[in-house]
């Protein structure tokens, strides 16, 4: 019995010990962080200088303050920001869980053994680099490429004005689905993938035509999948920074590229920090929520 | 010198408590089974006297050795699991090799001892083949070969034919009792299946909520069960409740619901006022015409409700007059055999004295 | 039936050429004779010339391999660790460290650390700061599928095994490791290509020193693109491409138990 403490100790302590110095202990720290005052050349102002802080009347307690959540609360731009990335979030998952059902269906019901290649098929463009899957878009998007002449000529036969495809929020939401399809496609499957096809022949036998299997059988069995695989988008689209950075305008700023900023460009730290917080904060719902919804169904 | 003995063996998980005072001894060269509904222990105790758990008290000895809290691997006990547990990454001779390798012998004795053991099993041909390659009587066989190849002093079983089809259940069994035979150590089965327990072991001790019932043959167990539970659980049983009103010389006066009374022989620790069933197997009991009204001992009269024919046997189930239903089984076997009961004939169902026994409840 | 079927195989089709169509692009642009990724003009290798003779690039790209080699060893080893530890010791409060970084988004993980290695450690970013920033969130990768495997297995064959005569050491040595080696493998795999393949951690933990890949491929799409970045995507994939066909073949060259039979 010892022995077995023993060994229990030694195999989980060195990973334990890792993730609490290098994940715990950082985000802890990005939460006091977001209580400081930035220092007057960036980063953060010094504890210790608690008397001149106090000395400008301010209620700071040991150099700390609520002043970053006031600042945070009373610009309506901040909340623009959350809503926009929101909706962005939204939208792309939305269009991820259209584009991936046929996809995940297709491979469910494909012979055993083709569903692997195909599966290796969705993976593989995901494999490759990330940037390069944003940067392809540029090409793809860019003024003087094939499709934008397309797009505009066809803009142009129906009188409308020539548009740019290539910084907008169209481009921004392409390469958001570009990038997080995969995340919708496997999880789907691996749902759809574990119905039974006699549910259908069933349902068929009982009278109901293509769209009634659809949307009574195969449909609501799969919202667990559907629920997984729309967190598996949303959340790393809500925190996304190098898609509209790269893709998108001056305009499409997300709460990704607001962070960034904080820390690499104004050097505001205080306030990147309370952002992560409030990105944080946003994805533990999001996630709760996709978890109460994707737990199996049972009767209360 | 009992082989294993068990001594109070108790363990409990927080509040349920899985084995309670167990005693227990088997014999050096016996076929033994624990029996038991699912829950009632028998995994438990088989775990502790492998060695992958410990009684909180008490005591296992092996040729009169503690061994309670010794490691699994430095027991000369082996285990054939119900999965068979084979190494999936290593080929059946080298599975069948894994024991005489961790007890250090020299590769060319375990290269001879495992061509033989697999030669014994009928599986040479299969050697160089993996586990999920084999069919599952196979896989039995190599779990067989690798327990038994370096001699342990005891052989334990969880469920050895619970995975098995029917048909090669059978064969298997009498395969294990030859092979049991030939090799002389003593094997301990676990098993909720009372056919495979009855068919297999010298003795059977039955579990019940932690606790062993009964210890006995399987003749034994079978034919005059010490308790209600055993009845019931072992073969099926007609119970009707009863109580003793009387006790005399060497008979007993029972009043069963219903059914009046009737006078048994007596049994020992038996008082008046004792409330229990009366007990009667389905094929002690014959069924007649009702003209044959002859003087039948314990003779009832009731019709034909249902009946259930198997081939070699007929269920019949009949209801008597005092509205008691009955199962008796009636061999097709008699070459005159006059007629079969339709449901709804009238019939006389008899029994003799000593095939219903009065257990205490 | 064959209607339906017909749709499906239209809708997934369409979905399977979105996928693919922004590579094949890139690749064949990375061979075309023209500074705009416009129109083709003709065959060159002149691309992949110049960038062999980007020494800036190239000392990116040695760099990255060492983060990425560094990065997957530590967390191929502490991710095994973990994986083997929740499965077996039931823990609870493991798998949350473990399994969170994976799940948050990657900007999270970069600023803390950024905040933790310059205000704590007082360290100066660089390859160190990047490896130890990888690690972290690969470690999640490897232990959730070495502990995908573990609970794949019959546990039996564990007790089986201390039951036949091997000492703990020698059931993990014999029977554990060879068992989840695949998993392993995999999870180390998995690693290496995370980690090279990381923009938004690397972004905000990388220091000012030494160049990067993904940093020199960002800098290069944002300044100036040139199908230099083509060349250099186009070689990339093919480092993806022999790896995952790597993963498959020792995938099915050691799975030989694989079935839980």
């Amino acid at each position: 019995m010892n022995k077995l403490r023993l060994t229990r100790w030694l195999v989980s302590l060195p990973p334990t010990l890792f993730l609490l110095l290098f994940f715990a202990a950082p985000s802890l720290l990005m939460i006091v962080t977001s209580f400081r005052y930035p220092g007057e050349f960036g980063g953060l102002a010094p504890l210790s200088a608690l008397e001149t802080m106090t000395g400008e009347g301010d209620s700071g307690l040991y150099g700390l303050t609520l002043e970053t959540y006031h600042f945070f609360f009373s610009d309506i731009l901040y909340a623009e920001i959350f809503l926009k990335s929101f909706a962005v979030a939204t939208l792309t998952t939305l269009i991820c869980l259209i584009m991936a059902y046929p996809v995940a269906m297709l491979i469910a019901k494909s012979e055993k053994k083709y569903r692997n290649l195909m599966i290796l098929l969705v993976v593989l463009p995901f494999a490759s680099n990330f940037l390069i899957r944003i940067y392809a878009w540029m090409i793809i998007l860019g003024p003087e490429s094939a499709f934008s002449h397309f797009v505009n000529n066809i803009l142009q036969m129906l009188g409308f004005e020539p548009v740019m495809l290539l910084f907008s929020p169209f481009a921004v939401i392409v390469g958001m689905v570009y990038v997080h399809l995969p995340f919708m496609i496997l999880p789907l499957y691996t749902n759809l993938e574990k119905h039974d096809p006699v549910l259908l022949d069933a349902a068929q036998d009982l009278g109901a035509n293509r769209w009634q299997r659809f949307w009574l059988i195969t449909w609501p069995q799969s919202l667990p999948g559907v629920f997984s695989g729309a967190a598996l988008v949303f959340i790393p689209v809500l925190g996304m920074f190098a898609v509209p950075d790269i893709l998108g305008g001056t305009g499409d700023i997300l709460i990704g590229n607001l962070i960034k900023d904080q820390f690499l460009g104004t050097r505001d730290w205080p306030f990147g920090s309370t952002l992560s917080i409030m990105l944080m904060l946003t994805v533990l719902c999001v996630a709760g929520l996709s978890m109460l919804l994707a737990r199996p169904r049972t009767s209360r | 010198m009992a082989l294993l003995e068990l001594r109070n063996v108790t363990r409990r998980f927080g509040d349920f408590t899985a084995v309670d005072c167990v005693n227990l001894s088997i014999e050096a060269g016996e076929l033994f089974t624990l029996l038991g509904p699912s829950g009632c222990g028998k995994t438990t105790l088989l775990r502790m006297i492998a060695g992958f758990d410990v009684p909180d008290s008490g005591q296992i000895l092996l040729d009169g050795k503690d061994i309670a809290n010794t490691p699994p691997e430095k027991r000369p006990i082996h285990t054939v699991f119900q999965s068979y547990a084979l190494f999936p990454h290593m080929t059946v001779a080298d599975n069948v090799a894994f024991p005489l390798k961790m007890s250090g012998k020299a590769p060319d004795e375990i290269k001879k001892r495992v061509e033989q053991a697999l030669a014994e099993v009928q599986l040479s041909r299969f050697a160089h083949r993996f586990p999920h390659e084999l069919s599952g009587g196979q896989k039995q066989r190599v779990a067989f070969a690798r327990g038994l190849i370096n001699r342990p002093r005891l052989l334990l079983m969880d469920e050895p034919l619970g995975a098995l089809d029917a048909k090669l259940r059978e064969d298997m069994q009498r395969e294990l009792i030859n092979l049991q035979k030939e090799v002389g150590i003593t094997f301990v089965f676990v098993t909720h299946s009372q056919d495979e327990a009855l068919a297999l072991s010298q003795r059977i001790a039955v579990m019940n909520q932690g606790r062993v019932e009964q210890i006995g043959e399987p003749s034994v167990i079978y034919g005059q069960p010490a308790n209600r539970f055993i009845a019931d659980f072992i073969g099926k049983i007609n119970l009707m409740e009863a109580q003793v009103t009387q006790v005399s010389g060497q008979d007993m006066t029972l009043e069963a619901d219903k059914l009046g009374t009737t006078t048994l022989p007596l049994k020992q620790g038996v008082n008046v006022g004792d409330k229990g069933v009366i007990a009667i197997r389905p094929e002690q009991i014959s069924v007649h015409a009702p003209d044959k009204q002859a003087e039948l001992p314990h003779a009832h009269s009731g019709k034909v409700l249902d009946f259930l024919y198997v081939g070699d046997v007929t269920t019949y189930i009949v209801e008597l007059d005092c509205g008691i239903h009955m199962e008796a089984l009636l061999a097709n076997s008699a070459p005159g055999r006059a007629r079969f009961f339709e449901v709804g004939d009238p019939v006389i169902v008899s029994w003799t004295r000593e095939a219903a026994q009065f257990l205490l409840n | 039936m064959k209607r339906s079927n017909l749709t499906l195989w239209l809708a997934a089709s369409l979905v399977y050429i979105f996928l693919y169509i922004p590579l094949i692009i890139v690749v064949v642009y990375s061979f075309n004779d023209s500074r705009l990724n416009a129109e083709w003009v003709g065959f060159t290798l002149d691309w992949y010339y110049k960038l062999f003779q980007n020494e800036e690039m190239l000392l990116a790209a040695r760099n990255s391999l060492i983060i990425a080699v560094s990065a997957s060893l530590l967390a191929t080893t502490l991710g095994t660790m973990a994986g083997l530890a929740i499965h077996r010791f039931r823990l609870k409060f493991l798998p949350v460290l473990a399994f969170t970084p994976v799940a948050m988004p990657e900007i999270l993980l970069g600023v803390s650390l950024l905040l933790f290695f310059l205000q704590v450690l007082n360290l100066t970013l660089g390859m160190f700061s990047i490896i130890i920033a990888h690690a972290t969130f690969c470690i999640g990768f490897v232990a959730i599928i070495v502990r995908a495997r573990l609970q794949g297995m019959d546990e039996s064959i564990f007790e089986a095994a201390r039951d036949l005569g091997a000492t703990p050491w020698q059931t993990f040595r014999l029977i554990t490791l060879p068992l989840i080696l695949p998993a392993v493998v995999a999870g180390a795999l998995m690693s290496f290509t995370l980690s090279i393949d990381d923009f938004v951690i690397t972004f905000f933990t990388k220091g000012v020193g030494e160049p990067i890949l993904p940093i020199q491929i960002y800098t290069m799409i944002k300044i100036a693109v040139t199908p230099e970045v083509n060349a250099i995507s186009t070689l990339l994939m093919l480092l993806t491409l022999v790896l995952i066909i790597l993963a498959n073949r020792l995938d099915a060259g050691m799975l030989q138990g694989d079935k839980k039979s």
